[in-house]
């Protein structure tokens, strides 16, 4: 279990320069937002949640409140850069928070004196030292909390490395060093797992592999969260969501309550004849929906498959087919993250 | 579950030390120069030997068979390479983001810092013994061919030879303690370069201050500590050799400090 509080994160000091029209100003002589640091040149253009922010530096995470529950895969989701692998780190106790706090089985990491057998992290797969074999990592890593060396040889054929243990990492690829994340985060037994991007280079059947271990992980009772910034990679794996953009929360629920909350959701329908096709998107435009050509069907937004049936049987228009669309998850995500999306 | 213990950490961090190919390797590179350098000045003096005028000849025990034992280039390369190679316990972590993987192993960032510290000074202090006696007894039996090698025993001997091997320990954690700080391998390596090796070169030992400079910094200690005799020539400001010691012990304690702050305050 994973409880995370009012968790906010501003990295920098506060400067005592700010940015006008690209030349760095002492905040006394900076106008009338002096001591406050927005990102746009002009005082008052910025109207997003930067505008409220107070003194300067960048808020990676915002006041995020979530909790992450044990037997259950959490996909933990958000554009490039919302703030997702700082989360992991304030949990982790890696980074310290500002204000708020994270704690892991009610428990504060730092205060922990070893860690492996309560928390198995993959932050990511580069943070290894690229000089020494993967078998020595890992031994040197088990040694520091005390767990069977047999345990080395155990998780490396877990993760398919076990001919390669002998190997320097740095002549790893990138799915290797993934396995080899992985493998270290198994090490402990550990009752929570956390996964930054797991899945990032690994090839189809390591994608599958990982996804597998990741729903048996939480099905023996662990609490299983992973981030990622594709939706379509949590559509199959999690049972929850829990989803950021700009350091805020924006959905903490399971997947099918997030899937439910899409909006664009269309319908399609396919008349018999044109002149018929016609009249009902008279018909359809006149209720205030809309209307899109597609191949010879018509898709509908606005409307939903039981408005446009009657509309259909009022005027007299056969109809050939009538579809309804749930918009997906990814559609679903792409909505509602669409105003905090920050690289684009 | 079992207890967390101390000495575990320490067998893991003699585990990485050793598991990288450059630490052997830096250690046996170190050590063939500095006796390279040491041996190179004590054959010159046993093949000039006769034509030496009496002046040095007189001298030359204890005064010049001292410093061809431990040369002020030798030191300078010992110091590098230890330096070196203690900058790199910590500093290697940080460049490599080996030190999240360490650190969400073992949230407690002050006991890993002390099993480093531990590790590296204990390494140190045997690598330096073994160079310093080695460095120390070739030498002499070289000087023996003309009558004029030292013993152990000697006067001030057995105080050069562990200031020499103290040197290692020494100039191991400043680069600790400076990696830790900096947590870049090539700002550490240019720093450590800049204030063991480049500051004592600049400074100027007959000028008052240049003289507190010096003696406060550790290849300064390391002379004092070396020196054994009557000084061939006359010294402006005379120190103590429990003051050279001091320094040394400042230099480890203060250098670990710093390492104990930095890492555990700050984000990784």
């Amino acid at each position: 279990m994973i409880e995370v509080h009012e968790l906010t994160k501003r990295y920098g000091r506060p400067s005592r320069f700010r940015r006008v029209g690209g030349i760095r100003r002492p905040a006394s002589t900076a106008g009338p937002a002096a001591g406050r640091t927005v990102s746009a040149a002009a005082p008052g253009a910025d109207t997003g949640p930067a505008a409220d922010r107070p003194a300067a530096g960048r808020l990676a995470v915002d006041r995020l409140s979530f909790s992450v529950k044990p037997g259950r895969v959490t996909g933990f989701l958000g554009p490039n850069g919302a703030g997702k692998s700082t989360a992991l780190r304030l949990i982790l106790g890696l980074n310290e928070p500002t204000s708020g706090t994270a704690t892991v089985d009610g428990r504060r990491f730092r205060e922990l004196p070893r860690g492996l057998r309560h928390v198995g992290a993959l932050l990511d797969a580069h943070d290894v030292h690229g000089g020494r074999t993967a078998e020595a990592h890992l031994v040197a890593l088990a040694r520091t909390n005390g767990i069977p060396r047999r345990r080395v040889g155990e998780v490396l054929d877990e993760v398919g490395l076990g001919g390669a243990g002998r190997r320097r990492i740095g002549g790893y690829s990138l799915g290797m060093r993934q396995r080899l994340g992985i493998a270290a985060a198994l090490l402990g037994d550990p009752p929570v797992l956390l996964f930054d991007e797991p899945v990032n280079g690994l090839d189809p059947e390591g994608v599958l592999w990982a996804r597998g271990l990741f729903r048996r992980l939480a099905a023996e009772g662990r609490t299983v969260f992973v981030s990622s910034h594709l939706m379509s990679e949590m559509e199959h794996t999690a049972d929850d969501l829990v989803v950021i953009g700009r350091g805020r929360l924006i959905a903490a629920e399971s997947v099918a309550a997030f899937a439910a909350r899409g909006t664009r959701r269309s319908v399609t329908v396919r008349t018999a004849d044109p002149a018929a096709a016609r009249s009902l998107v008279d018909a359809l435009e006149a209720e205030g929906a809309t209307v899109r050509h597609r191949g010879g069907r018509l898709a509908v937004t606005g409307a939903d498959a039981d408005r446009i049936g009657l509309l259909a049987f009022r005027h007299g228009i056969p109809l050939a087919e009538l579809t309804a669309h749930a918009s997906s998850l990814e559609e679903t995500f792409m909505e509602l993250t669409a105003d905090s999306v920050e690289y684009r | 579950m079992p207890h967390a213990r101390f000495r575990d950490l320490l067998a893991a961090e003699w585990t990485k030390l050793w598991s990288l190919r450059s630490t052997p390797w830096a250690f046996a590179v170190g050590a063939v120069a500095v006796l390279g350098v040491n041996l190179n000045a004590t054959l010159a003096d046993h093949r000039n030997y006769p034509n030496y005028s009496d002046g040095i000849k007189e001298l030359f025990v204890p005064v010049w068979a001292m410093r061809d034992a431990f040369t002020l280039g030798g030191a300078m390369v010992f110091t590098l390479a230890t330096g070196s190679i203690g900058a790199l316990v910590i500093v290697g972590e940080y460049g490599t983001g080996q030190i999240r993987t360490t650190f969400a192993a073992v949230p407690a960032r002050r006991s890993v810092v002390a099993a480093k510290t531990l590790v590296l000074a204990t390494v140190m202090l045997a690598y330096g013994a073994l160079v310093a006696g080695v460095s120390f007894a070739v030498t002499q039996a070289v000087l023996d061919g003309r009558d004029v090698g030292m013993a152990i025993g000697d006067e001030g001997v057995l105080r050069a030879v562990a200031a020499s091997a103290l040197l290692a320990p020494v100039c191991a954690l400043a680069g600790f303690g400076l990696g830790a700080l900096l947590r870049h391998t090539a700002t550490t390596i240019v720093s450590l370069t800049g204030v063991l090796l480049l500051l004592p070169a600049l400074m100027d030992e007959r000028n008052r201050w240049g003289a507190v400079f010096l003696h406060a910094l550790p290849q300064g200690a390391w002379k004092r500590l070396t020196e054994v005799g009557v000084s061939p020539v006359p010294v402006d400001h005379p120190w103590t050799a429990g003051g050279a010691w001091t320094v040394y012990a400042a230099w480890a304690a203060g250098a670990v400090t710093v390492a104990f702050l930095a890492v555990h305050r700050r984000d990784v």
